[in-house]
């Protein structure tokens, strides 16, 4: 166990390798790895604000579907409501045309009535004063007994 | 095996030395040198008559091997890293680095763009030449006496110029970075001010001494205690796989392989050790608080 130039060389060769170690292979290997380590925190960091994302995503569909319900729900009233009124305004429609038609007919029936009824007088005359020919048997004079058989016309 | 059980255990522990041998040497085939001769020692007291002008070949070898094997790995990733899905390498190479950065934070909290590669180079280096413990203390080493080599130690953290030289190349660091940071004035203010301190200039003059001695030995202890740890660790590890590897081959097992994954933790935690102890050393300079 001598003490030689051994210690001389081992500490050259120490010199050189740390050299070298401190030149060629720190810096690449550590540069890597702090890079992989930034790249890391930044996926990281970018799916937390996916998931914040997704979450103000979600909010917003809930809120528009709550949005769109309500507007759906007030369409629907309001097309009931139109929908009475415009019922509300066919049964008065059908009524007044109803009526319409009723007084109408009433028209008509008066008209025909009173038609029947002057072709009846007419022929009741006639046949009064054909009955009161018969019972006289002579002519009445229609023109001496006019007024008096208008007279009896009129109260049939 | 050759030899008796202490040769054996000695064959084991010494390292493949080149350096120069006087004039005058008696090499073991009995030849006389002339003159002083530039060789690979044949026996420890060939490598002890070298001298400090000696190189641990084996131990330069296997370390700087294991290191480009580190570096090589790491350079593969370094070079195709992509900060997209990583592949098992970069996956691997990316937990080390991690984990070094991490306890480079938690520790150092000044700014500097050594500190963490040097503790990545520490940590993967000295894991990988502990590492080379767990290979059976017989594969390599015979296979190198089978190719002629005397000697072969293929741990180079059981050399204690292995870890010394780590621990003393930290310890160049933490001077470097003291004086950076605190400035020449600050520097020795710190290792003669602290612990005792006086308003009377007398008294502090006094106290000088006393602070120097407490200080410096605190700092002389920092890469001594750093080496010596690794080392003990590491070389009692491997005395304790030689013994095991003097029992009978069939009983071998029993013990090697608990021992094994015992070491295991062991070489981890060295590696992690000296790592941490760096780490903190370098801050201890960084931090300007006297």
């Amino acid at each position: 166990m001598n003490i030689n130039l051994t210690i001389l060389g081992q500490a050259i060769a120490f010199f050189i390798f740390v050299v070298f170690c401190m030149k060629l292979i720190w810096p690449p290997v550590i540069a890597a790895m702090q890079e992989r380590q930034k790249k890391i925190a930044d996926g990281l960091a970018a799916s937390d604000r996916a998931a914040r994302d997704l979450e103000l995503a979600q909010d917003k569909a809930a809120q528009e579907l709550r949005e769109a319900k309500q507007q759906a729900a007030g369409l629907i009233e309001q097309a009931n409501r139109r929908a009475a009124q415009i019922v509300e305004a066919s049964k008065d429609d059908a009524r007044k045309e109803g009526q319409k038609l009723i007084e109408q007919a009433r028209a008509e029936i008066e008209q025909e009535r009173n038609q029947t009824r002057e072709a009846l007088r007419a022929e009741v005359a006639v046949i009064a004063i054909a009955g009161a020919e018969k019972i006289l048997e002579a002519s009445v004079d229609a023109s001496k007994h006019n007024e008096m058989l208008e007279k009896l016309a009129a109260e049939l | 095996m050759a030899g008796t059980t202490s040769e054996y255990i000695q064959h084991h522990l010494q390292n493949l030395t080149y350096g120069q041998l006087p004039a005058d040497s008696v090499r073991p085939d009995g030849t006389v040198l002339s003159e002083a001769t530039w060789t690979i020692a044949q026996t420890s007291g060939e490598a002890t008559q070298m001298g400090f002008w000696a190189i641990h070949v084996d131990s330069m070898a296997w370390a700087i091997g294991l290191g480009a094997i580190f570096l090589f790995l790491f350079r593969l990733v370094a070079k195709r890293a992509t900060s997209g899905v990583p592949g098992g390498l970069q996956n691997f190479v990316e937990i080390m680095v991690g984990f070094v950065d991490n306890s480079v934070k938690e520790t150092f909290h000044g700014k500097s763009d050594v500190i963490a590669p040097l503790a990545l180079t520490i940590f993967c280096w000295v894991f990988l030449m502990n590492l080379m413990d767990l290979i059976p203390v017989d594969f390599i080493p015979h296979l190198f006496t089978l190719a002629g080599f005397p000697y072969m130690k293929i741990v180079p953290t059981t050399d204690i110029n292995v870890a010394l030289g780590m621990a003393l190349s930290v310890f160049a660091l933490i001077l470097v970075y003291s004086i950076k940071i605190k400035g020449v004035g600050g520097f020795v203010g710190e290792l003669t001010m602290h612990p005792f301190s006086s308003d009377n200039i007398a008294l502090k003059v006094l106290l000088i001494p006393i602070n120097l001695l407490l200080e410096g030995v605190s700092l002389l202890a920092k890469p001594v205690s750093l080496a010596l740890r690794l080392f003990g660790n590491m070389y009692a590890g491997e005395l304790i796989f030689i013994l095991i590897a003097l029992l009978p081959f069939w009983a071998q097992w029993a013990l090697s392989v608990p021992w094994a994954i015992f070491h295991i933790l062991i070489i981890t935690l060295q590696a992690f050790i000296f790592m941490i102890l760096t780490i903190v050393y370098l801050s201890m300079a960084h931090e300007d608080n006297h």
